[in-house]
This record gives C-alpha cells, structure tokens and sequence, in this order.
C-alpha cells in the first residue's frame, strides 16, 4: 500500500485490521523480522522549505536522500551528520528516504564533531498506531517547547508511529579536507592513535580504523586551517606510526559509512556502540575481523554465522546490534541489546501509548 | 498565573510525611520549619512565590530513592529543584510539595579523557564541570549565562543552550548518559559513556523534560579539547534589517562562527550606560566570535570582514589583544545586569527562523510602543533564539500583567511566523498557558503519554509545562 500525502497515512493506519510493515526505501533491512501488509511513505516526497541561510531544511518524509543532497550541494551544504547508503551492505534494492534515516538515526563518520542525525533533527510529523496526526519540535534551530519527541522518533524504526515529514538543521559543506593514514596499526595501537587525535584542538570530524588501510584521521574547512591542522596533526601521530596524506581521502571515507569492507561476505555482521577504550579487548574476544569508526566508539565485525557475538564481546559498555543475519538466527538473538527490566518496562509503556494496538512494526526491536 | 489547590489531605498530613522522611535521610537534610522552607519559595521568576511543605537536601542516589518512594506513597507532589536559577518558574513550589534540591551532589565521579567523558553528580554547577578538566584542555560546551551558578540537574531539565550553542549544541547534544530516579524510588540508568544507545533513545526524551519524568542524580558529559583560542569582533549597523541579512550571509559562506550575539539601540545603551564598554553610537551591533589558531582566526574573521563591508557597518572593531576582547563581551555579558539597574523586566526565550529577524523585531518595536512598555533585545543571532527583555515597574499596579500580556503576544509572534515559544529556558510556569498556540490537542495529548509512563501518578512537578486545564484529568488521577 503506498499513500500519496499524509491525510491519505492516517486513514490507512486507521483502517488497517492487523501488523504493518512501514518502509520508506527498504534500504534498511534491520530488526527481527516482522510480517504484515507493506505500507509504503515514498509518496510523501518533496523539499517543502530551504532556507539556507538559517541552515534548515524540512521534507516529506519520503523524499529520497539523494535528492536532499543534491539540493543542498547546490547551496555548498550538507547534512552534518554524514549519513550513509547501507544497501550494499545489507544486498537491499532501492534508494535511501529522508524518513529511514530518521527512522533508523542514520550516522555516519563525521557523528563524531557532527553529532548523530537525531542531533540534527529539528522537528517531526508523524501518524501514531491509531491514526493520529502528532507535530513535535519545529524548523528552527533551539526549541525546547514540551517534550522532545522528535528525538524519541529518531532511531525507533517505525515502532511508535509513521514519519511523514521531518525539519533538519543543516551546515555549511568544507571548502576542503584531509586525511591521515597510519598504516599497520593493531586495533590497540589504532584508537590510542585516534583518541590522541581527538583530544587534540584540531576539530577532527572522522577518526576510523579502516582493515587493510590503517587508522584514518579527517580534517575538514577552510584551506588555509586545514593545511595546518593536518600539518600539526602529523606532528601529534607520528609517535603513533608513520603518517602520510591520502589521496583518495573521500573514497576512504565511504568505504567506513558503508562499512565496505564486510560487503559480499559471508557471515554475520554486528555493530557495537562502545565506550572507545573497550574496542581494543572486545575485538579480541571477537576474534574476527573488525573495523572502526567514531575513534573506536563504534566497532564492526563480520562473524561466523549464528554466533552470539555479545556473548563472545561481554563485559561492555554499551550495545551491540546485529545488522545483517538470516532471519532465524535474527530471531534466536535477538537484534537489539535487551534492555535492563526497568528500562525495558518503560520502553513498553510508551510503545503501548503510541501505538495502542500494536500494529506498526510490532516485534522489529524485539 | 495559576497553581493547583494545595491537596488538603496532604497538607494535613505533614507531619508524619515529615517524619518518614527525617527516618530515611539525614537530620540536616529534611526542612520543614516554615521560615527556612522559604528559602525555596521561588526560582529566577521570581514574581511568583509559594514556600513548600518541606524542602529536602539528599547526599545520594539511595537517598533520593528512598524519599521518593515515601512522597510516592503518601501521594506527595514533589518539584526537582538544581540551584534554583530558572527563569520560567520550573522550580516554583506549591503549598503540597516537597522541594528535592540536588545542590548537595556536587562531585566530580569520574574524568575519562581518552573517552572524552566526565560523570558527575547532578547538583555541580555548569562552569565548575569545566573547572575539573580545564586544566587539562578540556572543556564542557553548554554555556548558559548563569553557568556560575546553574546545575547539571537544571540544565538537562530544561535542555539548555548558551551562547555558543551554534558550533558546539545545546546539553542534548552533550549529555551522554544519566542516572535517574522515578518517581516511585526505581533507579534507571539511560545511556552511558558510548556515544549513542540502543533501544529508544529515552535519553533524548527525558533531557528537555523539566523534571517531570524522574529525578536525575547523576550524568555523563561529553567534554572537548578547548580549542586553540578565540576572538570576538563587532560590528555595528544603521538598522536592524542590515545586521539581520549580514548574520543570513556569514552562515551562508559557509562560516560557522562559535556566537553570533545581536543587541538592539535600547539594549545597547543600557549595556553602554552600565558597563562601559566603549560601544558604538548605533541601531544594530553583531559581536561575532570564532576559534582555532591565530591564522584560522585571521582566514575567517577576514571572510566576515568582507561579508560585513557588503552591508556597509557603520564600524568593524577586531579585537587585537585579550583586554579588547574581554571589553567587546563586556556589554553583552552585562546586559541583564545593566538592565536590572534601570527596572523590573521580564526576560522573553522565543525563537524564530533567522529569516524572520527584521520582521520581528519592527513588530516587537510597534507592540512596545502600543504597550507603553520598552522593551531592548539581546539575543543568540545565529540561531533565531530571541531574548526581548521588557522593561517594567513591579511597584505599579498593573505593570505585571501589562508586561505578561506584551510577553504573550511577542512569542504568539514568534509561533505565527515558525518559531517556538522558548528557545533553551523552558515552558516551566511562565508559558505553560500558551503551549496551545504552538501544539494541537493531540501533540500535547503524545507529550503527556510520556509523562504518564514515567510518572502514572503526576506527581513530579506537575503543575508545569502543560496548560492546568489541560492536564487536569491526570493530576486528578
């Protein structure tokens, strides 16, 4: 079922009699999986404001991300938040929607100066379980009228209610950038490279472990800061390994959005959020293969399949989501951390709240 | 401005909610003599005042558990108090509550600088988060003007900003993680020293919240490397609509300045009149600052500088040392102040598109003459967050409400033409009437759905935020 404007979702979720499955451009294939009647957003497309000179931008929710780029690029912006194109990743068809990333909080390597897309989101409209048209935040840049619900709705994967459309906080795009390579570190050896970057003045915006290639550092802005930041940084790295300029900085840094190593692979693939200090040990405990972003706080790993890889990684802080798995091993582990008893009785209380009858991806988050 | 009727069944039980209290915490950490409770009776709005029932003063978590679970049982609202600093009534007591300050869990619990984090008690003050790590080079971003004196506690309740909030974000984006109590003693941890959490991101909803979803006692902070330095300029403007477009260009250049402050003529003179700060003789002033090495400086202040000569400034004064610096912030950083020399006012929050800056301010100079109040603003530029500040005299009869009606009808302005009712202070109180202009039934109906899962009871600060007759129904429940 695909509705055309947001009038035309709310009557459908209203009238619909058991589960949906709510999809933007089906790139993002996560969670346990859920059985029910397609519901489709990528309708509710178009660029409804661009005003850039107050650095915000509101859409339907349907509006393919390429289109949102292309339009920003065209005013020498972007979305801060670098938010990546999964697909290869997860062997999905289609084109990434403003709404899934919303959906899923989408971020990329730059979260770490940018901060997440749910730092960047401004506001969101959306259809709740029953059918009902709710607005929370807005389009400018410091609202703190009521709850913050839009935040709520970022990385919920369509769980409490349908986005339709969504208001972002955008930035201006770097007139350049650099990156530092420092080949042939371990895992250790790399994030103590990385956190000793970002504990530097030098306003890193990427700082990844890429396997093969070696630990990357990014600099971004203005020709003239970035020709010295990266010179004083080669200076603070080199007691870390030898240090040299990539050339093909802005492919490296697709391969860590799209984690592009793991692509065409077999196994399991998993995704920790963690206290960066930990990597280094939760990668042996691993065992296999991983690779890095976010100076270390954000570890992927490709495993065998069917393995328990929380099991393997423990004790961490943090989480560990599996991204790409057959279905039944999806089932068996569970896809997201399971949540402490209290937390996970509120998390109830408000998806009952949201969606009374249960229906909009019910079971996706487990 | 209205409160609740005071419960009576728990006015009348006072004394062994008192008691029971004094038998889980310390005998220095229950008050409940009326002539100390009314060192609770108001915050920073201070129009409005009501001493509580009790006042209690925790050391711990396991404390204010355990008080809780006591005013849970006994049915007692309770308002979250940090140091008291709001400017929206979010601390003000009713006659039934219970006042939890958290001013006594002050410590620092954990600095993490290869994870860039530090866990502290969430009594400690703003500034003295970045007082434990600064000499170290790091520093905490959120920077509200009463960062000397505001909480932790406060700042995650009401999500608040600073100045430097268009580089760096408000708390939301740097708070990590917290510890919580609800409202019936249940201790829940959200987030963490990893960057984002798994599940719903409960974090977010619970920053911003105004202490209506639980009790925060502890939190982790993102810090971050200070950077090399800083430099302020200011620039000065025939008109309001001139320095409104240049604030529209510099962001389009693809500059992104750390502050971008605006004052108007009448804030300006107040400042100049109060601190001396050596301002020019003008309509509009910028002060725009940015960071990193002396070059970088030079690089972006000469982009402004060439942004700024298309809008002919009346003058452009960089600042060559750290004397000139700190005299350029000055005025800014006195406006309040100079302002409470001349009279009462009331400081306004609203936000607006920053396209929409000329518009309002002509129309806030025609309400202010038709109100016959003066009204002088300073604001967050960059980001559209306004601070009109309206001038008037709380010994004159009627004063107050002209100046609350002229306060309404400005951030009526701000919705009508896309903005929002406050920008990083909160609804507390103050504009808790006017939350309908900016939702429906149904968005505030969503909001409240948080609050009932948190808290079934309505019992923690219940009477703010939403509009009374609004959330009758749960208060009653």
């Amino acid at each position: 079922m695909r509705v055309s404007d947001e009038a035309e979702l709310a009557d459908a979720v209203r009238a619909a009699k058991g589960p949906l499955i709510v999809r933007g451009g089906g790139t993002r294939d996560i969670g346990c999986p859920v059985a029910g009647a397609v519901i489709e957003t990528s309708g509710l497309t178009g660029i409804r404001l661009y005003e850039p000179g107050a650095l915000t931008l509101v859409a339907g929710a349907g509006t393919p991300l390429a289109e949102i780029e292309a339009a920003l690029a065209s005013e020498g912006q972007r979305l801060a938040f670098e938010p990546a194109d999964w697909s290869a990743l997860l062997g999905s068809q289609g084109t990434p929607t403003l709404g899934g990333m919303v959906a899923a909080n989408a971020s990329g390597p730059r979260r770490v100066q940018a901060g997440a897309c749910r730092d960047s989101l401004l506001g969101v409209r959306f259809v709740d379980g029953a059918g009902t048209i709710i607005k929370n935040g807005g389009r400018v840049m410091k609202n703190v009228t009521g709850y913050d619900l839009a935040r709520l709705m970022a990385g919920s994967w369509g769980t409490l209610g349908v986005l339709s459309e969504v208001s972002l906080k955008v930035l201006p795009a770097a007139e350049t950038s650099a990156t530092l390579v420092l080949p042939g570190l371990t895992v250790a050896n790399a994030v103590a490279a990385l956190s000793a970057a970002l504990s530097s003045p030098y306003d890193i915006t990427g700082a990844a472990f890429l396997p093969g290639t070696g630990a990357l550092v990014r600099v971004e802005g203005f020709a003239g800061s970035v020709a010295y930041r990266a010179g004083r940084l080669e200076t603070l790295l080199s007691p870390h390994g030898e240090v040299h300029r990539a050339e093909n900085g802005a492919a490296l840094w697709r391969q860590v959005a799209e984690v592009t190593p793991f692509h065409g692979r077999d196994g399991d693939v998993w995704r920790f959020s963690l206290k960066p200090s930990e990597a280094p040990e939760v990668a042996n405990r691993l065992g296999q293969q991983v690779m890095l972003d976010w100076g270390g706080g954000l570890l992927w790993a490709l495993m065998p399949e069917g393995t328990d890889a929380r099991a393997l990684a423990r004790p961490y802080h943090g989480h560990a989501t599996l991204v790409r798995a057959a279905t039944e091993t999806r089932a068996r582990l569970s896809v997201f951390e399971p949540e402490a008893p209290a937390v996970a009785a509120i998390t109830k209380g408000i998806r009952a709240r949201f969606d009374p009858r249960g229906i909009l991806n019910p079971g996706r988050m487990g | 401005m209205h409160l609740p009727q005071p419960d009576p069944a728990v006015l009348s039980n006072k004394e062994r909610i008192v008691r029971r209290l004094r038998e889980v915490l310390p005998e220095d950490a229950v008050i409940d003599d009326p002539s100390e409770t009314r060192a609770y009776e108001c915050d920073g709005l201070s129009a409005y005042r009501c001493p509580p029932l009790a006042a209690i003063l925790p050391r711990t978590t396991a404390e204010v558990s355990a008080a809780l679970r006591i005013c849970h049982e006994e049915r007692v609202p309770v308002v979250p108090r940090g140091s008291g600093t709001s400017l929206a009534g979010g601390a003000l007591p009713t006659a039934d509550c219970v006042v939890l300050g958290i001013a006594r869990m002050n410590r620092v619990l954990e600095v993490d600088y290869p994870n860039r984090f530090v866990r502290v008690e969430a009594g400690r003050t703003n500034l003295s988060v970045t007082g434990a790590v600064e000499s170290d080079g790091f520093f905490y971003a959120p920077d509200p003007s009463s960062q000397l004196a505001c909480a932790i506690a406060g700042n995650i309740a009401m999500n608040s900003g600073g100045a430097h909030c268009l580089k760096y974000g408000v708390t939301t984006n740097n708070l990590l993680g917290v510890t919580l109590v609800l409202m019936d003693g249940t201790v829940v941890e959200l987030g963490g020293a990893q960057m984002d959490s798994g599940g719903l991101d409960l974090l977010g909803v619970v920053c911003g919240s105004e202490g209506q979803l639980g009790v925060v006692t502890e939190a982790v902070l993102r810090i971050l490397p200070k950077p090399e330095g800083a430099r302020p300029v200011l620039i000065a403007f025939g008109s309001n609509e001139v320095a409104g477009a240049c604030v529209a260009d510099i962001i389009k250049a693809g500059v992104l300045p750390v502050a971008i402050e605006f004052m108007d003529r009448p804030c300006i003179r107040a400042c100049e009149d109060f601190a001396h700060a050596g301002y020019p003789d003008c309509e509009a002033l910028l002060i725009v600052e940015v960071e990193g090495s002396p070059a970088e400086i030079d690089e972006q202040l000469g982009l402004i500088r060439q942004i700024a000569t298309r809008h002919d400034p009346l003058e452009f004064r960089e600042s060559g040392s750290e004397a000139e610096s700190a005299k350029i912030w000055l005025g800014r950083k006195s406006a309040f102040g100079a302002m409470g020399q001349i009279n009462d006012y009331m400081c306004l929050d609203g936000t607006i598109p920053v396209s929409a800056l000329p518009e309002v301010l002509r129309r806030i100079a025609e309400m202010s003459r038709d109100y016959g109040l003066d009204v002088a603003n300073v604001f967050h530029a960059g980001d559209g967050n306004m601070h009109p500040l309206i001038l008037f005299d709380a010994n004159r009869p009627g004063d107050l409400e002209r100046c609350e009606s002229l306060g309404a009808a400005i951030l009526k302005l701000c919705v009508e033409l896309g903005g929002c009712l406050t920008g990083e202070h909160g609804v507390g109180i103050e504009k808790r009437d006017l939350m309908t202009v900016q939702f429906s039934p149904q968005d505030m109906e969503a909001q409240m759905w948080v609050k009932d899962v948190f808290d079934p009871k309505w019992l923690l600060n219940p009477a703010k935020v939403f509009p009374l007759s609004v959330s009758a129904g749960r208060r009653a429940a």
